[in-house]
């Protein structure tokens, strides 16, 4: 029982366990609600159609600050209190804003065609692109960022709502993923971490 | 064709898919190999191997690793699978002759070089050191689910994958220790009754976190409900089931590792008094007599 060999290894994985409790405590938010993902979320990359029938992907938004936020135009509350957020974080940012695209990925493309998303983004800013695609670019897209969508069951009339993602994703100029915004977080904190990676 | 589709990975790791084709290769290959010197060891040993193999492989890549991707309580039930049920079916099926049979003898010739016996020993000594196994066993359900470590996991396909690994192999490791029979250990056997103070000692903090996480009244994982959920569940329920889970089936492993501690210490008293003896109608009453007491004073 007490040969050093034992001992010796006892020691180190007492060592290699809290250098892993360290290395995951390092990590802490920046503002409430705002967490720094860095090298934990994929590199923004997608194909898909923006409200104006355009094919776009990820390249065409290099050197821009990217806020990647998956919804739909019928929802009731999260999306529209989100966005409105997002607008208001904007206008914090004077003449930056105009560096900054926020990226609305519908998860109903069957009811958001381009000419509906083009009416419900035009609300928030000029900043506001919505963007659709085929089931097979979409389910790529929410396994590349680990999120997920369900549709609830249809009312009498045809309605329905969908569970979705409350995660708003945002990328540097370069493409990598910075910082997650959570539901719950104030406009002026979002500007100001974003204000840093402008 | 849409359910067939539900047996497709739903992130695709190539480690998964070679790991255990690569296992279950080896292993057939012993099977024949054994089976051709008259020592195959039978059916229901085989199907529990499978059986065991294959459970782990659904959590992992199946469409059900979406679902444990987006539900705690399904996560948790993914982990005790992956770290109980699993480990504790593959080291039952005593898999390890028809593995080594089944090794070509060029990785058998390398294995045998003093160096590499030396390292692997090493390892294996302090990774089956009757301290530090059970401190790995629980430290790493604790570790994964401090709140910060759990949302970075679940954000970060890599770490995901880690943490999965880390379940799976320190699940077969600890396993292996409480659960193989003391002459199919060599040199780093642990007596049985040390065995029976492990799977309490290590029931205990699985109890106090499971029952933690069960009762508490607020959510403590975010990440379900920033990344989504799999379908429309109160979040406190999908924290309360999956505290239960991480509760009592896992603890109730315990017990089902101290019955099949029994089992070996029955068995050996069994086959010293046959050794000693020599069967006879007559001495298999005392014998079991004899192996009950020895049962008794070990616990």
């Amino acid at each position: 029982m007490s040969s050093p060999i034992r001992h010796t290894a006892f020691a180190w994985a007492i060592a290699l366990m809290s250098a892993l409790l360290l290395s995951g405590c390092a990590r802490h938010p920046l503002q409430p609600d705002v967490t720094d993902v860095t090298g934990l979320v994929a590199p923004l990359h997608f194909n898909l159609t923006n409200q104006a029938g355009r094919e776009v992907n990820a390249g065409d938004y290099r050197g821009e600050v990217v806020m990647l936020y998956f919804g739909y135009t019928h929802c009731p509350d999260a999306c529209p209190t989100t966005l409105t957020t997002l607008a208001d974080a904007l206008s914090r940012l004077g003449a930056g804003a105009s560096r900054v695209r926020v990226l609305f990925v519908t998860v109903d493309p069957r009811r958001d065609t381009t000419a509906v998303l083009k009416n419900y983004v035009s609300d928030f800013g000029p900043q506001f692109v919505g963007l659709r695609g085929t089931p097979s670019q979409l389910t790529s897209m929410i396994k590349r960022y680990r999120v997920s969508y369900h549709y609830e069951k249809p009312d009498r009339n045809g309605n329905y709502e969908v569970d979705h993602s409350s995660a708003v994703f945002v990328f540097d100029g370069r493409g990598r993923a910075r910082l997650l915004v959570q539901t719950g977080a104030r406009a002026g904190a979002v500007a100001t971490d974003v204000r840093r990676l402008l | 064709m849409r359910y067939l589709s539900y047996l497709l990975p739903w992130q695709f790791s190539p480690t998964v898919l070679a790991v255990c084709a690569l296992t279950v290769a080896l292993y057939v290959r012993g099977l024949v190999v054994l089976r051709r010197s008259g020592s195959a060891p039978g059916f229901w040993r085989p199907l529990v191997f499978f059986l065991g193999v294959a459970l782990n492989y659904a959590v992992l890549q199946t469409h059900y690793d979406f679902l444990a991707q987006h539900m705690f309580w399904i996560h948790r039930l993914q982990h005790l699978i992956l770290h109980h049920i699993g480990p504790v079916l593959l080291v039952l099926s005593a898999p390890v002759p028809a593995l080594r049979a089944g090794l070509p003898e060029g990785v058998r010739r390398v294995l045998r070089r003093p160096s590499v016996g030396t390292v692997v020993e090493l390892l294996w000594r302090a990774l089956q050191h009757p301290v530090i196994a059970p401190i790995l066993f629980v430290g790493l359900i604790y570790f994964w689910l401090i709140p910060s470590i759990h949302f970075t996991a679940m954000l970060d396909t890599r770490r995901y994958m880690l943490m999965n690994w880390s379940m799976l192999v320190d699940g077969i490791l600890f396993w292996w220790l409480m659960l193989a029979p003391r002459e199919a250990q060599g040199r780093a056997a642990i007596g049985y009754g040390m065995r029976f103070v492990i799977l309490g000692a290590v029931a205990v903090p699985q109890i106090v976190i499971g029952a933690y996480i069960a009762l508490v009244p607020w959510p403590i994982y975010s990440i379900y409900a920033v990344c989504g959920r799999a379908w429309a569940i109160s979040p406190l329920l999908d924290q309360q089931i999956g505290g239960l889970l991480t509760w009592i089936p896992a603890a109730m492993m315990s017990v089902v590792g101290v019955l099949v501690v029994l089992h070996h210490i029955l068995h050996e008293g069994r086959s010293n008094r046959t050794q000693r003896h020599g069967p006879s109608p007559e001495g298999g009453r005392a014998r079991a007599g004899a192996a009950h007491a020895s049962a008794g004073a070990a616990a």
